[in-house]
């Protein structure tokens, strides 16, 4: 019982740690720009896409695809943001909770035309590891190792360097940022498009080792939204911990209930969360 | 002051639209024209709904589908389980989704704009997971009815026609109501909190109260109208009630129409569906449905986030006394 919970509990931190990735895409858009970005779904199942036609059909390694996906997911993301976002920028929260709702619609309308909702999978196993009573499966560990380095990266990025520090500047005080000559409009879409971006990376990982739909963003959007709940809505580093917290529930909570409780639970644990600390468990960053 | 508010023009064209609509099938006597109004009909009363959430008070919700699918189970179950008649199952349908939204309403209500519009995504997954799990209501497999209680409302025929009769008396129902609600101190409120929430809240707009009841109204029909849908479907499985694409384009038909109008939801609703009806038919956008409605929201949002009827009434300052 006891190495059952403990690999449970680790299977769940390791994929954790890709949830968190995939929320801080995210909440680092909603930090910016006040924006949540309802299309985060279908762009995750877009990259997980995009893995599996460069694997299979280029033979390409699934991890040099996902470099090629992570730039194309930049790109959509910076289109995405002067074609759908910049107009209702300034509108009411409702305007842009449409409008990437509707690009939401669009991805999934022609996906599921496309692709059909039947289920691809990467046929791409590199073994397992053995650690005493846990038997890890390497495509695992490595996403794990990757979220860790994509998330190093994106500190380094938006503390160390010019344009970081001008995301960081223009999501603290817009008006301030112009007057101090920083080109806001663009500096938006570099944020929108890192959003994008890590969602793509965290899609990529995730088809490396399970199987997808076109449908599959829905319910890692939804996760999404729950950890960065649970971190407070932008604060990228609590959306990993809170990607830790829930995958290691997520792992969890199988042992005791059937599987398919997992969305009420989580769903349940988000209303909560939202009703008595809606700054997440580590607030926000202001 | 109710009487003098109904000799609006606006309101008798909106429920004229709406007996016109309503009148085709039983002109015709055609049983396709009736199915195809029924859905019609059913819409119009959504997107009505809706609009007092969307439109009046500045709340996206996203699953708000959710009522019609609990108001179906519980409607379905006190029928064929409970061997209630339709209009009473209707009424407990109707009252189960008061009920949930009440519950979300005091619960998630108190969160402003966007975090709401959030907690709304998951809500159409979770009752869907629960209902799976939910044993006296069939789990997985649903429920159907037995083919003799049509018997009682006069053979499966009769059954359907009564149906129809009832969606359209909730249809012109739910647009009474939202015109009522619009010219209301309460309504005022709502509109108020759209504008401004914190300006509302200070004007003595006791905003989260409000925004609970207009949840509230907003729930009862579509709850009503699924247990009618349900009768005359004859059968209940979660896959086939839990269509979440029906939540996005109630969205889409207010938009379509006007949010925050009267004849906008009416008229959007009844544009949208007959376009998906050609839609569908098409072999190229047979496939593409959710596609087109997408960049139709797309584009309405862009360019005329007001609405066909929002947009007439900013462009002809003559019409306004007319489209409300």
């Amino acid at each position: 019982m006891l190495n059952q919970l403990l690999a449970s509990l680790v299977d769940g931190l390791l994929i954790g740690f890709v949830y968190g990735v995939a929320a801080m895409g995210l909440t680092l858009i909603w930090g910016v720009m006040r924006v949540i970005n309802l299309a985060h779904g279908p762009i995750i199942a877009l990259a997980m896409f995009g893995i599996y036609f460069l694997f299979a059909g280029a033979n390409l390694n699934p991890y040099l695809a996902l470099a090629l996906v992570a730039m194309a997911a930049l790109l959509f993301g910076l289109v995405m943001y002067g074609i759908v976002v910049h107009r209702v920028i300034n509108a009411p929260h409702l305007s842009t909770l449409l409008a990437t709702f509707a690009v939401n619609m669009m991805i999934i309308g022609t996906g599921t035309a496309v692709f059909t909702t039947s289920p691809f999978n990467v046929d791409f196993d590199l073994g397992r590891l053995t650690l005493g009573p846990l038997t890890l499966p390497v495509t695992r560990l490595i996403a794990a190792g990757a979220s860790v380095l994509v998330t190093a990266a994106l500190y380094f990025f938006l503390y160390r360097t010019p344009p970081g520090k001008a995301i960081r500047a223009v999501a603290n005080n817009r008006d301030a940022a112009e007057l101090m000559g920083i080109p806001s409009s663009r500096v938006l879409a570099l944020s929108f498009g890192l959003g994008t971006m890590l969602a793509g990376v965290a899609g990529g990982l995730i088809a490396t080792f399970f199987p997808f739909t076109i449908l599959s963003g829905g319910t890692y959007e939804l996760k999404s939204f729950v950890i960065s709940v649970l971190g407070g809505l932008g604060n990228p580093l609590g959306a990993l911990v809170g990607g830790l917290v829930l995958g290691s529930l997520e792992g969890l909570i199988p042992v005791f209930l059937p599987v398919n409780w997992v969305p009420v639970i989580e769903f349940g644990l988000f209303v909560v969360i939202l009703l008595v600390r809606p700054s997440g468990l580590f607030g926000a960053r202001q | 002051m109710i009487s003098s508010s109904l000799r609006q023009p606006g309101l008798w064209l909106s429920l004229l639209l709406v007996a016109v609509i309503g009148a085709i099938p039983p002109l015709t006597q055609s049983a396709t024209l009736r199915e195809n109004m029924f859905t019609l009909l059913m819409f119009v009363a959504f997107a009505s709904s809706l609009n007092i959430m969307l439109g009046y008070t500045g709340y996206v919700s996203f699953g708000h589908i959710v009522f019609f699918e609990l108001g179906g189970y519980v409607g379905f179950y006190l029928l064929s389980a409970q061997k209630w008649p339709l209009a009473a199952a209707a009424a407990g349908g109707g009252l189960a989704a008061a009920a949930l939204a009440l519950l979300l309403g005091l619960s998630i209500l108190r969160l402003r704009g966007a975090y709401f519009a959030l907690a709304t995504i998951g809500i159409n997954e979770a009752m869907r997971a629960f209902i799976n799990n939910f044993k006296p209501f069939g789990g997985p497999t649903g429920m159907s009815l037995n083919f003799a209680v049509y018997k009682q409302y006069g053979g499966p025929t009769q059954a359907l026609w009564i149906t129809y009769y009832s969606v359209l008396a909730l249809t012109a129902l739910v647009v009474l109501v939202s015109y009522l609600v619009k010219s209301s101190k309460f309504g005022l409120g709502l509109v108020s909190i759209r504008e401004d929430e914190d300006a509302a809240m200070v004007m003595g707009v006791r905003a989260p109260c409000a925004k609970t009841w207009a949840f509230v109204i907003s729930a009862i029909v579509p709850g009503m109208i699924g247990a009618l849908f349900f009768f005359k479907n004859g059968n209940i499985e979660p896959g086939d009630a839990f269509r979440l694409h029906m939540s996005i384009e109630m969205i889409v038909m207010v938009m379509l129409g006007g949010q925050g109008t009267l004849l906008g939801p009416v008229l959007g609703a009844a544009t949208y569906q007959q376009l998906r009806t050609y839609l569908l038919t098409s072999p190229i956008f047979k496939n593409l449905q959710l596609t087109f409605a997408g960049l139709s929201l797309l584009v309405i949002i862009l360019f005329i986030p007001a609405g066909v009827v929002g947009w007439l009434r900013a462009r002809l300052p003559r019409l306004r006394r007319v489209l409300e």
